[in-house]
């Protein structure tokens, strides 16, 4: 495929009985920002371990422009990693974590000492660069991650779950930053995360893994508003899912309204009525949880402080119910 | 929490018993350096004597300079063999377990019976020469093999060697995969990731094993009895001598005394070294 930097192509995985990656297969562009999403055990991880050369598939193939790279050793692969709780070697301090692929690469001295000092710089940590891995915050350890694998100017830049170990807010700054950098760098980022929220924020597109496979491959726009199935319409919007004879329905909590009984009803839209069960306040909106009857529990999303009383009367427009599998 | 009361009780006797079973031989041992022999009997006369004869006779220095050879080669050659023992154990998950007990159940051997082992091995009719033979490599045993510094050496590396391995492969398994992973990943081959991986994350204990290699072959005084020779006579020989045959209690003690505080400095000195080699964990 033309522009396709690397090309996962019908890859399967097994560890003892269980299949951890189904027949996937995945084309990553040129600079993009490519999220995998998946719960844990959808094998995002092991997919980013066989891309990384340090787990080998029992099939298919994996390609970096045009050519076969799944039998090549981790250290034999254009491309670098930043690992879940960083893997930064202790023993080493900030500038020569940085330096180690270079010096692998036998760069010479003056230019492994410009470029390092030059990423130390662009991540802010070039005040750092005497201390420990041990004497970092968590935020800095990740920094140095990040600059460790970019100083090497890889093609195709393999991030594991990098925020999950960062607090609340230290996590929104530093993906506005990771968003910035990879803007700024160009190079295609392939980051795997179990958050939804983090994976629209992020990318240019997203891959939603369940058991090992690819359920969906889209931008996270039309994942969110076109989902393809039941699962990703629930994982990824809280959707809510109506059987309607052979077909499902998903619709989203803030797709539904919340009108007077003795309002005349929209065209075609469909109207429910129901004893509220739940009020989860979030700021901004509330999350109702509604009881339809018929065992039909609907979440509802409205403006917070609504102040609804327990029985409702709910309205869903006919173009926001999307069809899933 | 334990009442102060209940705390003394319970380290009373352990303290009775490094007191009683060790710290006064010490003593005495040092008092007993600075008396002498005089007509097969033991005078209470403080001198400085016996540490002047360590050090003008010959004998002495030369088997202590011959000890410390022997030591340093059943170090050297014990990391030889640990260090890539150790790695390849770590690294390589499948039969860990197997391999590991392999190397654990010799310890379980008695010491004689593994010096005993390596005199049927190296004798004149041992394997070793009947091999050599058979094969018309010599026509004569090669006696050099046996009753000889070099069959100490191997001796001692043999039986030592776990004690190498032990820690230097505790050492490596407390380093996280992904470390190796990182290292690989950032383009080091496997040998470069060994060498600035996992050997600098792996020194305490490579500190450790070569301490106990050095000092535990520098007392040893079994395996040189065996199958030393003349030529393989190491300082505890000659201090087991002198406490037994040459009934000299003054002067064994003497060297006992200075091979004590040798052992304490290398000991102290290592673990200083293994101080220095530990890293915050992450």
């Amino acid at each position: 495929m033309p522009g396709s930097l690397l090309a996962v192509r019908n890859v399967n995985k097994r560890f003892g009985a269980t299949t951890v990656l189904d027949d996937v297969s995945l084309d990553i562009e040129e600079s993009e920002f490519l999220t995998i999403l998946g719960e844990s055990g959808s094998g995002k991880t092991t997919l980013l371990r066989v891309i990384a050369g340090f787990e080998r598939a029992e099939s298919g193939e994996v390609v970096m422009r045009g050519e076969r790279i799944d039998s090549f050793p981790p250290n034999k692969r254009k491309l670098n990693t930043v690992f879940q709780h960083y893997a930064l070697f202790p023993h080493l301090s900030v500038f020569e974590n940085v330096a180690y692929g270079l010096r692998a690469k036998r760069v010479p001295a003056a230019d492994v000492q410009s470029r390092v000092t030059e990423v130390l710089t662009q991540i802010k940590m070039a005040d750092f660069a005497k201390r420990r891995p041990a004497q970092l915050s968590g935020g800095q350890q990740q920094r140095v991650a990040l600059a460790r694998a970019l100083v090497n100017r890889p093609a195709l830049l393999l991030l594991d779950e990098p925020l999950s170990a960062l607090d609340a807010s230290l996590r929104v700054h530093m993906q506005l930053e990771l968003k910035s950098l990879q803007r700024d760098t160009g190079i295609t980022f392939v980051f795997v995360t179990h958050d939804q929220e983090e994976a629209m924020t992020l990318s240019d597109r997203m891959a939603v893994l369940r058991h090992g496979r690819i359920e969906q491959l889209d931008t996270p726009r039309n994942i969110y508003n076109l989902p393809r199935t039941a699962y990703i319409a629930s994982f990824i919007g809280r959707a809510n899912l109506l059987p309607a004879g052979a077909v499902t329905y998903a619709v989203k909590p803030e797709s539904i309204r919340v009108v007077s009984p003795s309002s005349a009803a929209t065209d075609g839209a469909r109207r429910l009525s129901g004893t509220v069960r739940k009020t989860i306040f979030t700021g901004a909106s509330e999350l109702l949880e509604v009881d339809c009857g018929d065992g039909l529990l609907l979440n509802v999303r409205v403006p917070g402080g609504s102040g609804h009383g327990s029985a409702v009367m709910l309205e869903i427009p006919p173009d926001k119910l999307v069809p899933v599998q | 929490m334990y009442s102060r009361s209940y705390q003394r009780l319970v380290t009373l006797p352990p303290l009775l018993w490094v007191t009683i079973f060790l710290l006064l031989p010490y003593v005495f041992l040092f008092c007993f350096s600075f008396w002498q022999v005089r007509s097969q009997n033991v005078v209470h006369e403080w001198t400085l004597t016996n540490y002047f004869e360590l050090i003008r006779s010959p004998v002495y220095v030369d088997v202590l300079l011959r000890s410390a050879r022997i030591a340093i080669s059943v170090m050297l050659l014990a990391l030889a063999l640990g260090i890539p023992l150790a790695y390849f154990l770590s690294m390589c998950a499948r039969a860990k377990n197997v391999l590991y007990l392999l190397v654990i159940v010799p310890l379980w051997v008695s010491y004689l019976v593994r010096a005993y082992a390596w005199k049927t091995i190296l004798g004149s009719t041992g394997i070793f020469n009947t091999l050599l033979q058979y094969f018309g490599i010599v026509h004569q045993p090669v006696e050099l093999l046996l009753y000889s510094p070099f069959a100490v050496i191997l001796t001692l590396t043999h039986i030592y060697t776990p004690f190498v391995f032990l820690p230097v492969y505790a050492s490596m398994e407390q380093i996280p995969k992904s470390l190796i992973e990182a290292s690989r990943d950032l383009g080091a081959s496997s040998v470069r990731t060994f060498w600035t991986i996992v050997f600098p994350l792996s020194l305490p204990g490579i500190v450790a094993g070569a301490t106990f290699a050095l000092v535990l072959s520098l007392g040893d005084f079994i395996a040189p009895l065996l199958i030393g020779g003349p030529s393989g006579v190491m300082i505890s020989n000659i201090v087991v001598s002198l406490f037994g045959a040459a009934y000299n209690w003054p002067l064994g003690s003497a060297i006992s005394f200075c091979m004590l505080l040798l052992v304490v400095a290398l000991v102290a000195g290592a673990e200083r070294l293994e101080k220095r080699f530990r890293y915050g964990r992450i």
